[in-house]
């Protein structure tokens, strides 16, 4: 690993905190689901992906598309540490005149690839670019994270058929399995499971990790980069994650912290 | 239109290698040499429409330059959401040619005709929106989409429509084509009435009513020059599409909105499903949109206004 691992978990804390701090004065919602890939962007925006400011405009880098867009201000924050955007941007998160919407918006600031927001649409498009990739004989990879209720969508499965029919071995997905969606748990609304057989029976390469390790996502991904055909690790992850009355609460997709559980809730991340 | 636009495609891809064509599993007999000359830049991304548009933009992110072939309820109706946000919103270069416009598949039922299609693409931000009425115009049309950039929707028929305009003919996008000059009033027509206004102009003619004819190919955005031409005293529009957002609304607007208060008469298909089976031909007929029909309805509303 390039980063010492406990640069990367105080990071992860770091991260969280200052999500906590944007949400909560945007009066914004969707902390659950954007503390559940934390872990996720690290690995990927810290040891992985070749992505900088500088090579942005560039078409020989990697791609990321956050196609669960409503978890940005998790990708916004580490494009703030990355140098993308600037702190006085970032604070602007959905207040008015702000560019970072709570879903992203292409072209709002460098950094997002696509825009997302509406399921379903970003597996199809992150398909469209690894197989511009493979026309153009770009040797880059294009990662795709998306959100286990997101698999709701059938687009999701015409994108799955087609990046397995065109062997796309450049593309890898990152499914968030926080098993949480918009009215309660995933499998009690309309069941996912087996989801490791279903993606296998549709010819992917299936990886399953821990989403919250930052080293074993990092040596998985590292793993993939020679595959046949495309790949996608299942991350368990927990919804909420990092402070303990959020995790697995679905009130946390919805709800913006008072003073007083923000006070509570970043007592409990430091 | 359909020979027109593999014809075009063909000469646009000798010159430019990023242009792709991605069909949802139609083009059986239209495509084989194209495939063959070409296989880097066709696909047939399977009856997957949400897919088509997700994967073009992606593409299009890359670098790439599409067209999109379908038939159109398929193509734009079932993915006009893919068509929102990935396409326009990101104000993409993602063409798509609309196969079977109004009733041009009127044999195959309401799943298959087109009659709400323009009045959905033109409310999209971004969006061009092309009726081509014969073939010339439609390989102009074609080559135009292709270097600008942003998206747009090119709403064809089938094959074997006939020739009407002369191949010295420029086309602009956002250009109307005047066809014919008359002091009496004014004809809009679109897409594939072209044929059918053109004779009906001819034949009001020999019964001594003088009509301007335009035909508006680009109805989105609309050639406002019209408001600076003399339109006599009344003005029909003429689509073979329904009367809620298509040209007829489209032209109504421009005038009305610009203080032009002419007797405005719209002929085009009511809003409703049709449940009569038939040739277009046919089905043109029963609603008012042979050559024969027009000419009575016309005749009938300038009674008075002559």
């Amino acid at each position: 690993m390039v980063n010492d691992i406990k640069y990367l978990e105080n990071l992860a804390k770091k991260i969280r905190l200052k999500i906590l701090d944007i949400v909560t004065r945007a009066k914004s919602s969707h902390l659950g689901c954007s503390f559940s890939i934390v872990e996720i962007l690290i690995a990927l925006y810290y040891e992985i992906l070749d992505i900088t400011l500088e090579n942005w405009n560039l078409a020989n880098r990697d791609r990321f598309i956050l196609s669960k867009g409503h978890a940005c201000a998790s990708l916004y924050t580490i494009l703030w540490q990355k140098g993308f955007i600037t702190e006085t941007i970032l604070d602007t998160y959905c207040q008015n005149g702000s560019p970072l919407a709570a879903h992203p918006s292409l072209g709002a600031i460098p950094g997002i690839e696509t825009s997302t927001g509406s399921l379903g649409h970003g597996l199809s498009i992150g398909c469209g670019l690894a197989y511009t990739n493979k026309l153009n004989n770009i040797d880059k990879k294009v990662y795709v994270l998306i959100g286990d209720g997101e698999c709701n969508e059938g687009a999701v499965w015409e994108a799955a058929l087609f990046a397995n029919h065109y062997q796309l071995n450049n593309l890898i997905v990152i499914l968030d399995r926080n098993r949480l969606q918009g009215y309660g748990y995933t499998e009690e609304i309309i069941k996912l499971d087996p989801l490791h057989t279903k993606w296998e029976s549709f010819g992917w390469n299936v990886l399953r990790v821990n989403g919250h390790d930052i080293i074993t996502l990092v040596k998985t991904f590292k793993t993939i980069q020679n595959n046949e055909g495309p790949t996608i690790i299942i991350a368990d992850t927990i919804h909420g994650r990092g402070i303990d009355f959020f995790e697995n609460q679905l009130e946390w997709h919805y709800h913006s912290p008072t003073q007083d559980e923000f006070i509570k809730a970043r007592d409990a991340l430091i | 239109m359909r020979t027109a636009f593999v014809e075009e495609l063909t000469n646009i891809v000798k010159k430019d290698k990023d242009v792709i064509l991605i069909t949802a599993d139609m083009g059986y007999s239209v495509f084989e040499n194209f495939k063959k000359q070409f296989p880097q830049n066709f696909i047939n991304i399977g009856i997957a429409e949400a897919n088509m548009v997700g994967v073009a933009a992606g593409l299009c992110l890359g670098g790439k330059k599409i067209f999109l072939y379908t038939f159109v309820p398929f193509g734009i109706m079932r993915c006009f959401e893919q068509i929102r946000v990935d396409v326009c919103y990101q104000n993409l270069n993602v063409n798509i040619i609309g196969l079977g416009g109004g009733i041009t598949y009127g044999k195959e039922g309401s799943t298959h005709q087109a009659i709400e299609d323009i009045a959905l693409m033109r409310s999209l931000s971004n969006m061009i929106v092309l009726c081509p009425g014969d073939p010339i115009e439609t390989k102009a049309l074609i080559h135009e989409v292709i270097e600008r950039d942003g998206p747009s929707y090119i709403r064809i028929g089938k094959a074997g429509e006939p020739k009407i305009y002369t191949p010295e003919q420029k086309f602009t996008i956002g250009k109307n084509i005047k066809l014919n000059n008359g002091k009496d009033g004014t004809i809009f027509t679109t897409g594939n009435m072209l044929a059918s206004a053109k004779r009906l102009v001819a034949q009001l003619q020999q019964e001594g009513i003088n009509l301007n004819l335009y035909q508006v190919h680009t109805i989105k955005p609309l050639d406002k020059s019209v408001l600076n031409d003399e339109l006599g005293k009344f003005v029909f529009t003429i689509e073979e599409h329904s009367e809620i957002g298509g040209l007829g609304t489209s032209i109504a607007e421009l005038l009305y909105e610009n203080k032009i208060y002419l007797p405005f008469f719209k002929i085009s298909l009511p809003d409703t499903f049709i449940k009569e089976v038939g040739t277009q031909e046919y089905l043109r007929d029963i609603y008012g949109l042979s050559v024969n029909k027009m000419r009575d309805r016309i005749l009938s509303e300038i009674k008075n206004l002559l």
